[in-house]
């Protein structure tokens, strides 16, 4: 535009420096386009309330992915749609800085669809300028949400129609059903009179993120001669006639007054307070090795742990590889995985080793501890020869076959009813294991226990359990 | 400093807050969800954003948008959404933006299921998005791994400007074992690229459009530039027992350990195994693969998926020695006895 050459707006480049060719000097927007005074009183703004400084305008893709040739602020491209995440992302990283998103109709209205609707339903505290031409200019003129009924375009040759393509979109209005935004205002860039209230919204629009009052967004109806096919004379009467009689100008929200300024708050916490609120500064007690106390079968175990979903298995090998661990040993524990998890059983694979684990995974078992019928249904065949089962009889009305394993009935269930909570079951089970093995001591135990049992509350019963299937073992022998 | 036992991917997020990882943008998807709850839980009460996005999209692209302001940003996901992820990550990388995806991986094409498959190699160690470009690709298989090398996607994001990969399984991240936090970290690094939304960076453009197809050749040149030098200076590999190994075995993730217990029994009956594990998937370890064929015989790939990886092992060598493959897919994993019987099939 020539006019542009001639007074260049506040908040440009004096040269564009970032525009490619011989001409640093024109924008490279066709006679008549909407979005170069647009950009023009956005600059402005920035410039009188002296934020350009802080700000980051966002480049759509579209005819305006070039707004970076000419906004002399801090520059960013987002893909087609995203300058509303990618708004999000800035703020969010850097709450003083000024978010400005710049966007076309088909950038916001069809393929940035949700991302507008949530950003707005947020209440980011960013800054949209929505620019509504009614096509898709960059790529030569297809349909846009926002192309008016019988409209032709590349793709609505016919003109659009309401059984193929539905009703244009009306952005503010259908992001004025939300509660969140703070202000939304629909203008259009045609005579003096339209220009300068376009002008006021767009300071409207961007002091609400100045004041930290949250999401703001200006539809401004724009002309694109070269799409519509008319001059730039006619293409300011088609939006006069037919665009503000179905998009219809003004305020669709306005809670500038109401809304109370937010920033999110600054936490500068040292090295050290990072790690105490990681967890990571406790130091847990430490137990020495046991494996060359016990006999020979029980070293290393490899420990399969099954049952139903709530007998509490999982953390029955969680307890047996967090006590592992406070006796140095390498543990690892793995949950069942795959449909199993959410069907009725669960299991879990512990390994204890004073060596390194490879795979683990546990195949061939040392140990199974089986809490229901199915579980030792299902794992007896794979525990090895001389290894140790451990298996529930209140759930479980058989022994097992094998005859060369150890096999070890503990009537978990009912002992745990009897003090007072099915729920405990699993850990009169690990008291059981650890009085015939040897591996794991009750001190051991019970500070694992107060590692991994997040309600306090329940660690004296937790307590009682394993000393109830400690007392079991022992008067078995 | 004290040993948690801790998931896998629980140990990312307690990493990356390690190495100042200052937001954190996501999308539930089994099995990642668990990165995304403990993010939830632990950024806020360091001052730290954690955002929810409305999709892989908007989470990729927030990262995006966080990445340019200098701070260090991650997210995490599973195939489906990885996939909805590759325009931003293409982006990024085409931009330069230091970004740490997190990726654990999911079995079959479509909705396939949430057990442990090892199919998508070939999208994130190929590229994934559009165009010309590569991101490192980091291979846990530990929890400790999962930690360390977080933080080390986190360095080496920047380092390159660059997306970064830890990229793993869903039994890595499921499963508990004892990690070694390392202390917290001052971060100094300058990023005079950035846009801090001051006077001094109002210059600055994050950009990855170049109309000029000359410039863009040479943007392009550019990135091939880094791309080699990654191969130059990042490789990362373990060996075990390949001194005198006849036969090389092969696996990342899950499968390296099982392979490790395999090669164990093996060399017990006599066999001379080993087994090369790559810890960056790209950059390969080409160079040490090569070394190790010189004196190997033959090796034996295993992955969790129709054979991807492979093909890397078989260029790597130029087709010089057998490479026997052996996959499972769905989410089945073999057990150390079946791929014994392999092993000895091939011996
Ligand atoms: C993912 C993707 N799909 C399609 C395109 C092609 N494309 C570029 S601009 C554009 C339409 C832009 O129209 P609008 O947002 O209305 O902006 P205008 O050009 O009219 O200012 C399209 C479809 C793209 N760049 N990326």
């Amino acid at each position: 535009m020539a006019k542009d050459i001639l007074e260049k707006p506040k908040g440009f480049h004096d040269v564009y420096f970032y525009k490619p060719g011989d001409d640093k000097e024109n924008t490279h927007y066709c006679p008549g386009c909407g979005h170069g005074t647009a950009h023009k009183l956005i600059a402005e703004a920035l410039e009188d309330f002296g934020v350009a400084d802080r700000t980051i305008m966002i480049s759509p893709v579209g005819c305006s992915v070039f707004v970076y040739y000419y906004f002399a602020t801090g520059n960013i491209q987002a893909a087609h749609g995203r300058a509303p995440a990618v708004g999000t992302g800035l703020k969010r990283a850097n709450p003083d800085s000024i978010v400005i998103s710049y966007q076309g109709d088909g950038d916001l209205g069809a393929i940035g669809g949700n991302n507008i609707l949530q950003a707005a339903n947020r209440g980011e505290n960013i800054t949209v300028f929505f620019i509504n031409n009614a096509i898709y200019g960059m790529t030569g003129g297809q349909m846009a949400p926002t192309t008016l009924l019988g409209q032709k375009t590349m793709t609505t040759p016919y003109g659009r129609s309401i059984q193929n393509e539905g009703y244009p979109i009306k952005i503010c209005e259908l992001l004025a059903s939300l509660e969140s935004p703070t202000y939304l205002e629909r203008v259009a860039i045609t005579d003096t009179k339209h220009i300068m209230k376009a002008r006021l919204a767009i300071r409207k629009a961007i002091k609400t993120q100045i004041d930290n009052k949250g999401f703001s967004l200006v539809e401004i109806l724009s002309p694109c001669p070269t799409g519509w096919r008319m001059t730039p004379v006619d293409a300011k009467k088609w939006i006069t006639e037919k665009m503000m009689d179905y998009f219809k100008l003004g305020v669709f929200k306005d809670l500038t007054k109401e809304r109370k300024p937010y920033s999110p708050p600054k936490m500068n916490l040292n090295l050290d307070e990072v790690e105490e609120k990681l967890g990571l500064k406790e130091k847990p007690p430490t137990f020495p090795s046991t494996m060359s106390d016990i006999k020979e079968q029980y070293r290393n175990p490899r420990i399969k742990v099954a049952g139903f979903g709530g007998q509490g298995v999982l953390m029955l090998g969680n307890l047996l590889a967090e006590t592992g661990m406070l006796h140095d040993y390498n543990v690892s524990w793995l949950p069942s995985y795959g449909p199993e998890m959410r069907g009725g059983t669960a299991n879990c694979q512990v390994h204890i080793d004073e060596g390194q684990i490879g795979s683990p995974v546990v195949t061939d078992s040392t140990v199974l501890v089986a809490m229901n019928k199915p579980s030792l249904d299902k794992f007896e065949p794979d525990v090895v020869p001389g290894g140790l089962i451990l298996y529930n009889t209140s759930m479980i009305d058989r022994k097992p076959e094998r005859t060369d394993v150890e096999a070890i009935p503990v009537p978990a269930t009912e002992m745990a009813d009897e003090i007072g909570s099915l729920r405990v079951a699993n850990m009169i089970m690990i008291g059981a294991y650890l009085q015939k093995t040897g591996i794991l001591t009750k001190d051991s135990i019970f500070a694992a226990l107060d590692i991994a049992i997040k309600h306090k509350q329940f660690i004296p019963m937790n307590r009682q359990a394993i000393e109830a299937g400690i007392e079991h073992v022992k008067n078995m022998d | 400093m004290t040993k948690e036992l801790i998931k896998g991917n629980e140990a990312v997020v307690k990493g990356a807050l390690l190495a100042g990882c200052k937001t954190f943008f996501g999308y539930p998807i089994t099995p990642a969800s668990e990165i995304a709850h403990a993010a939830a839980k632990f950024f806020p009460i360091l001052g730290r954003t954690f955002l929810q996005g409305e999709s892989e999209v908007a989470s990729i692209n927030m990262c995006y948008g966080a990445a340019s302001t200098g701070v260090r940003a991650m997210t995490a996901s599973s195939g489906p959404g990885i996939s909805l992820k590759q325009e931003g990550i293409s982006y990024a990388a085409g931009s330069e933006l230091p970004i740490v995806i997190i990726y654990i991986m999911r079995g079959g094409p479509g909705l396939g299921n949430i057990a442990p498959e090892q199919g998508d190699y070939n999208q994130v160690v190929k590229g994934g998005g559009h165009g010309n470009y590569k991101t490192m690709v980091l291979a846990p298989n530990c929890a400790q791994e999962m930690c360390d090398l977080t933080i080390h996607a986190f360095d080496v994001a920047d380092k390159y400007r660059n997306p970064v990969y830890v990229f793993t399984d869903g039994f890595i991240g499921q499963m508990m074992e004892p990690v070694e936090f390392p202390k917290a970290r001052e971060l100094n690094i300058k990023k005079d690229w950035a846009l801090l939304g001051n006077r001094e960076t109002r210059d600055n453009l994050v950009n990855s459009i170049y109309l000029d197809p000359h410039e863009l050749e040479d943007h392009e040149i550019h990135l091939q530039e880094k791309y080699r030098e990654m191969e130059e200076n990042e490789v990362m590999f373990e060996e075990y027992k390949l001194d005198d190994a006849e036969l090389v075995t092969m696996g990342f993730g899950i499968v390296s350990r099982i392979l490790k217990t395999t090669v164990d029994k093996a060399r017990k009956k006599g066999m001379k195994v080993g087994l090369l594990r790559p810890i960056t998937l790209f950059p390969f370890p080409k160079k040490q693969i090569k070394d190790v064929a010189e004196k190997a015989k033959s090796f034996l790939v295993v992955e969790l998926n129709n054979g991807q990886m492979v093909e890397d092992v078989k260029a790597s060598i130029f087709y010089s020695k057998p490479v026997h493959f052996y996959g499972r897919m769905g989410g089945v994993v073999p057990s150390v006895n079946e791929l014994l019987d392999k092993l000895e099939e091939i011996y």
